[in-house]
């Protein structure tokens, strides 16, 4: 067979099925994770004893476990408990999880870098701790957190693709099948790797382009990044 | 209790940390429209006194009343009381993340719940009162200290308060930046605001303020009028303190 017809007649139309569904796995991943993320972070930061308990407790077990045994945890265990969830469902549940732990990290260094004249101001004006940390701390914090956090969003890009040991057919389950149908493995998981190259290279752009609409002057170090430089 | 225009009145204020005592029983009274500086060596208490009336610093023991109210000991509401007792700080606590409107506006928006339209215009009206208008849309990091001070001096402005407090407003400043911001007290005093200064601007504390309390070893010293600070023989140790401080410097 052609190899030009076997690419882009048999090998890239599954390709593309598999990246959407990589996509939607990252698109509903990356914002659930990030409110995780700084839900635990203010938790374990600012949080009663027993909420900073139960967050530092859920971030070290999480950071602690492989993704993947947490996946077939959610896949193959909760069912004998009777929470029975779609390959795809426990998969983002896994994600979420993995990537708010993660991001709560970064966020939390970030909220312990704001100024604590910061708070104290904001309480001076009569904002409970909330709204301070609210309007004032977390403001601040996640733009500090942007180079962490975009880090962190490129991870889940490529753990995405453990998505396929559950059986959800994402960009790389995909490949994997017509690699092994036709046997044609180096040209097959090479052009995968090109989808994720592509995909984290988009990120990388987009962030810098965030980075640079969000600067602050005096806040971010010179607000010079990549785009600036070339 | 709320005679002749009492509107802030602290009372036998404690306060240690760890083994430091560094308040040992502060009480005075403040009248409305007063302005009340407070002087004397660094490490007497004076940051730390002005702290425990908007209660950033929990007092160990005494009270604070502010128009016949209970400030400590008021639980949740403490935070109702500091919308009404302004701050100012020595190293100004702008919020870096916003631009000097915004900064005056958050608090007027985020806790008094103002539409954010007229609360921008009362921001402007303030920004202007400290001639800081042309800078509304400047970041801290782009403002002088001075700069950044008036629109500090703003934000505690725009929540209408009963009384500032300023924790030594002028100390991060050079002496030209000093005067602007002496300035816009002076400015605040004369049109009737009530001040609780702590300051080492002895002209300023002489031509402005109608009561200097000198302060040492967490305990009000010596208090009077600057007319009798200056003259009176009983005020030996404030005298000594500001050394051959001449009054005439004040403007």
């Amino acid at each position: 067979m052609d190899q030009s017809v076997f690419i882009f007649q048999i090998l890239l139309p599954v390709l593309m099925e598999g990246m959407v569904v990589t996509i939607k796995l990252i698109a509903l991943t990356a914002p659930l994770g990030l409110v995780l993320g700084i839900l635990v972070a203010v938790g374990r930061t600012y949080g009663s004893k027993p909420i900073s308990l139960l967050c530092n407790g859920a971030v070290a077990f999480i950071k602690g476990t492989p993704l993947l045994l947490m996946l077939f945890i959610l896949y193959f265990g909760l069912p004998s408990v009777g929470i029975t969830l779609s390959a795809f469902v426990a998969s983002l549940v896994g994600f979420i999880m993995c990537n708010g732990a993660y991001s709560s990290e970064y966020i939390r260094g970030a909220i312990s870098s704001v100024k604590e004249g910061q708070i104290i101001a904001a309480q001076a004006l009569g904002m409970t701790k909330m709204q301070a940390v609210r309007h004032i701390i977390l403001p601040q914090a996640l733009i500090r957190a942007i180079p962490g956090l975009s880090n962190e969003f490129i991870y889940l890009i490529k753990y995405s693709s453990l998505a396929y040991m559950l059986t959800v057919i994402e960009l790389t389950g995909a490949g994997k099948m017509v690699a092994a149908k036709y046997f044609e493995f180096t040209e097959v998981f090479m052009i995968i790797g090109m989808g994720y190259l592509l995909l984290v290279t988009i990120t990388t752009i987009a962030v810098m382009l965030i980075e640079r609409k969000v600067a602050i002057p005096g806040m971010t170090q010179s607000g010079r990044n990549m785009l600036d430089i070339l | 209790m709320e005679n002749n225009g009492t509107i802030l009145r602290v009372e036998n204020i404690h306060k240690s940390f760890g083994d430091l005592e560094v308040l040992k029983g502060v009480t005075f009274d403040v009248t409305k429209g007063e302005t009340i500086c407070f002087i004397g060596p660094s490490g007497t208490g004076k940051s730390t006194l002005l702290r425990c009336i908007n209660l950033l610093t929990q007092p160990d023991q005494g009270s604070v009343w502010l128009g016949g109210e209970e400030v400590t000991n008021s639980g949740k509401k403490i935070n109702h009381f500091r919308q009404r007792i302004g701050m100012v700080f020595q190293n100004f606590f702008l919020f870096d993340h916003l631009t000097a409107i915004r900064n005056v506006e958050i608090a007027l928006i985020k806790v008094r719940g103002m539409n954010p339209k007229d609360a921008r215009e009362k921001a402007l009206e303030e920004l202007r009162q400290v001639g800081m208008e042309e800078w509304a849309e400047h970041y801290p990091a782009e403002l002088s200290g001075g700069q950044a001070q008036r629109v500090s001096i703003a934000r505690a402005l725009a929540m209408d308060p009963d009384v500032i407090l300023f924790d030594e407003p002028t100390s991060a400043l050079d002496p030209e930046l000093t005067r602007e911001v002496l300035e816009v007290m002076k400015k605040l005093a004369l049109a009737g605001m009530t001040m609780l200064v702590v300051t080492h601007e002895m002209g300023f504390a002489c031509s402005v303020a109608n009561r200097i309390m000198f302060m040492e070893h967490g305990e009000i010293k010596e208090q009077g009028s600057p007319e009798e600070l200056m003259s009176d023989t009983k005020f030996e140790r404030c005298k000594n303190f500001i050394g051959q401080f001449d009054q005439t410097n004040g403007d």
